[in-house]
């Protein structure tokens, strides 16, 4: 039985993979191909039309990773394009330099938009949500003042010629087929990042950004590099637009194209690159049905963005996600497999202790913890129980790095672990669960999973960029990985299947996959067994037995007793952020104190 | 000259503040922040111009009409962007419906009004001289929507309940307060400030419908400086940036004034985010 489990997973893996990467490339293809026939049917007229959606969609795609993926609020980003449009414009026409030949200006322009792109993108490492907006905001108003102010290099009001691009990109229709080239190279790239590693991350930092950190994702690293990215391709976008206008003044760039590419992927659905795709295509040609249309347009852009954040937050993306809409079984039940684990955890590492010492944390006059002393030896279950308030949760985040203690060391194998840097813990091997799942909910089971497996990647962003051998090696071994874990848990029938409509106790093993697949040798888990039925509970315990024996670490904060009692090697009592008793089940169960004070008489 | 810049700079620091204070009694009631208050200032100044200027109603009359409007679009507000997305306020959805909402308005205002800035009224018939009604009407306005909103928060019930939402929303709505339509009074109060502000300065922004977005990013910069939901702080800097920036305008002309205000408010939020007078708020996990 066992041979022939190991034998057919690897091969589902792969076919979860393969054969749902073909049908995500199915749309792609198709419209590759109408864009590639376009010059066929298209009159002139439409091919300005054509040629301005693969332009904004050439932006789009890259603030697609900032807005869409990472959730960071760039509504001004029309700044880059104008900075992309005027750097290329001036450097070609030889304003302020020798003239300098379009591709050479255009690669130019690729380098000064990342670096604008992070000095934009920089405050988002700070400041949330609509304080980032609003700066971006800022930035949009003041690029165009500051275009219109410096005449001695961008013309001021009266403007500049855009760059000519050499033959045979001089034609309408060739300037077309090389704008479509670099829009298809983006789709590509921009797709190539979703699916990676850095694409799941950028997610997780959207809709979970505690368990992202506790996942090991750097979210400064992480946003500087897509901010690089972003910035580059929207600022090659502004001097595609500048030679499309043929002639560039500060009015071209309102704020209405900010809207219309920030609003793109809104309607397209965050989380896809897809669906931002055909919100571009659909927010250019639009207009362009009813003339009268055209003054209201932005108007309509922003009926359209209410209509979609009240009625259809998911956007296009989650009407086309038909997988999705099939029910799922109703008698599922979670079973969970704890003879793979040895597969999934290898043999064990040698592990030191994970020890606490007298540490203490406050919050204001309230005493969390205070002077705690708890050691988590490598292969034990360490319970961790007491009433309300008493200091679980907080003992928790202080292992974990989210507080720092006031007094007290946190020491694994001896030596100190950094104070508050959480997202260091991962590569520690230290993994934990939350009270409340965190998971991205528009994802899918398994790729929730692979979050988890975030550091274990080689390859570096550009390779996954450029999809070459590293990061698909990458790919591969952490989604067999994941269906592993999720084998594991007994959920790996519903790897494919949004996290967000699952059942709560399933959510609560998701996150027990995801910490697993780190190979940890300390897991800490915060109310396991919370909203999980009897049978559940008792899965779960023989899942924490086998995970312990396995050689991990274990120390879960609980209310059940009688589920402490059962999976528990070491209890320790808390009360009042103080230990009130520690040892065994058995003398626990008989502590006076501990009797009287929580587990009643 | 230094006279022009103080006075002007204090009126327009006044207005800023104002829109700030807009914001703040907002997000008090909410815990949203809304691009919808810029929109408000400008709703002020075109629809006083609108009233007043070209359909010849009596000042007073069109001012109390302005009030009412601004109410109302706070109203319209609460009601069509920000209570549907309340409920899932972590996913920010608010940032996105008031924007939306804000940009619909402004559109409709640039397609109805036109794209050109138009003259406001004088509101009084008095001389122009050196301390004009341009310069003290803001000046007063942000006085009286600051005392009387102070003297409502302490002394009338409804001012309470507004402090004790504020304060505490759960708690609020468990001792029975009737958290809705405390919201929707908020919004509406809200929308009367707003509209004040833009009203007041009218002669001196115009009825211009760009004043929307640029009244929403100066507007904020107050609140992010002086802390969310502090009216004294927004008031204080508020005041300090129309110094900065009519001093700025002075010395180094208006553009690079933009330019200076906002590097300023960039590194002074990078360096303290919680705004110069706020507290930084300990993370739960």
């Amino acid at each position: 039985m066992d041979m022939r489990m190991a034998r057919t997973r690897p091969s589902r893996a792969d076919a979860l993979g393969a054969t749902g990467a073909l049908g995500a490339a199915l749309p792609f293809l198709a419209l590759l191909v109408v864009g590639l026939a376009f010059p066929l049917f298209g009159g002139g007229y439409w091919g300005v039309i054509a040629t301005r959606a693969c332009v904004y969609w050439v932006l789009v795609s890259g603030l697609n990773l900032v807005v869409g993926f990472a959730g960071q609020l760039a509504i001004g980003w029309v700044s880059l394009l104008t900075l992309g449009a005027y750097t290329t414009s001036v450097l070609a026409a030889g304003n302020v330099t020798p003239e300098v030949p379009p591709y050479l200006a255009l690669a130019a322009t690729a380098v000064v938009g990342a670096v604008f792109g992070l000095i934009i993108g920089l405050p988002a490492l700070r400041l949330r949500t609509f304080y980032f907006a609003i700066t971006t905001l800022g930035f949009a108003t003041i690029v165009t003042q500051v275009a219109l102010a410096w005449q001695s290099v961008t013309g001021g009001g009266v403007g500049v010629p855009g760059p000519v691009f050499p033959p045979p990109f001089d034609t309408q229709w060739g300037f077309y087929y090389f704008c479509f080239g670099l829009a298809a190279i983006c789709t590509w790239m921009t797709a190539n990042v979703a699916a990676s590693r850095f694409g799941r991350a950028l997610t997780a930092i959207r809709d979970a950004e505690v368990a992202a950190e506790a996942c090991g994702i750097a979210k400064p690293a992480l946003l500087v590099t897509i901010f690089l990215f972003s910035g580059a391709v929207a600022a090659v976008a502004g001097g595609l637009f500048a030679s499309l206008q043929s002639y560039i003044t500060p009015d071209a760039f309102t704020l209405d194209l900010s809207v219309l590419f920030f609003i793109a992927i809104l309607i397209g659905g965050r989380g896809s690159v897809l669906g931002p795709l055909l919100g571009t295509i659909l927010l250019t040609v639009l207009p362009e049905f009813a003339a009268p249309l055209v003054a209201w347009s932005t108007f309509l852009y922003a009926v359209l963005l209410l209509v979609i954040v009240l009625a259809i937050p998911g956007g296009i993306a989650e009407l086309l996600d038909f997988k999705n809409r099939r029910p799922l079984a109703s008698n599922r039940a979670i079973v969970p497999r704890p003879d793979l684990l040895p597969r999934l955890l290898g043999k064990p590492a040698k592990a030191g202790t994970l020890t606490l010492q007298q540490v203490a944390l406050s919050f204001g006059g309230v005493h969390a913890i205070d002077g705690l002393d708890l050691e988590i030896r490598p292969g034990q279950v360490h319970g961790l129980i007491g009433p309300n308030g008493s200091g679980k949760t907080t003992t928790l985040n202080v292992i974990s790095g989210y507080y720092a203690q006031q007094r007290g060391a946190v020491k694994l194998d001896g030596a100190a672990l950094p104070v508050l840097a959480r997202h260091r813990r991962a590569h520690l091997r230290i993994a934990r669960t939350f009270q409340t799942p965190r998971l991205v909910g528009a994802a899918s089971v398994v790729e929730n999973v692979m979050i988890g497996g975030t550091i274990a990647g080689d390859g570096t962003f550009v390779e996954s960029l450029l999809s070459l051998p590293r990061h698909r090696r990458d790919e591969a071994a952490l989604r067999e990985a994941a269906v592993l874990a999720l084998s594991v848990v007994g959920l790996e029938a519903l790897a494919p299947v949004r996290a967000d409509r699952l059942q709560h106790s399933e959510l609560r093993f998701i996150e027990i996959a995801r910490a697993l697949i780190l190979r940890p040798a300390f897991l800490l888990l915060d109310e396991p067994a919370a909203g999980l039925s009897a049978e559940e509970i008792e899965r779960l315990g023989a899942l924490l037995e086998a995970i312990a024996q396995a050689g991990t670490g274990v120390l879960v904060v609980e209310h059940h007793p009688d589920f402490i009692f059962d999976v528990c090697h070491h209890v320790t009592v808390l009360n009042l952020g103080k230990v009130l008793a520690a040892g065994t089940p058995a003398e626990i169960r008989s502590h006076r104190e501990v009797v009287n004070a929580y587990l009643g008489g | 000259m230094v006279q022009s810049i103080v006075l002007s700079g204090v009126a327009i620091g006044c207005i800023y503040a104002l829109i700030g204070v807009t914001y703040n009694v907002m997000f008090s009631a909410s815990r949203v922040f809304s691009f919808t208050a810029g929109t408000l200032g400008m709703l002020g100044g075109v629809l006083g111009s609108l009233f007043i200027g070209q359909w010849g109603m009596p000042v007073l009359v069109g001012f109390l009409m302005v009030l009412v409007a601004g109410a109302l679009f706070g109203i319209v507000t609460e009601l069509v962007a920000v209570r549907p997305v309340l409920r899932s306020l972590d996913q920010h959805l608010y940032v996105l419906s008031t924007l939306a909402l804000a940009l619909m308005v402004q559109q409709l205002t640039a397609i109805e009004w036109g794209t050109e800035s138009r003259p406001f009224p004088r509101l009084i018939d008095l001389p122009r001289g050196a301390f004009d009604q341009q310069f003290w009407l803001p000046m007063a306005a942000c006085i009286v929507a600051i005392v009387g909103l102070d003297l409502f928060h302490r002394h009338t019930l409804v001012g309470r309940a507004f402090l004790a939402i504020a304060e505490d929303t759960f708690a609020a709505r468990a001792l029975g307060l009737p958290e809705r339509g405390l919201r929707m009074t908020s919004f509406a109060l809200a929308g009367a400030i707003g509209a004040l502000a833009g009203f007041a300065g009218g002669e001196m922004l115009l009825a211009f419908f760009g004043n929307a977005p640029m009244l929403t990013f100066y507007g904020f910069v107050p609140v992010a400086l002086g802390g969310m939901g502090n009216n004294r702080g927004a008031v204080v800097a508020g005041l300090l940036l129309g110094l900065f920036q009519q001093s700025a305008n002075f010395l180094v002309g208006g553009i690079f004034a933009s330019v200076a205000v906002f590097t300023v408010f960039i590194l002074v939020l990078l360096a303290r985010p919680e705004g110069l007078a706020g507290a930084s708020a300990q993370r739960r996990v």
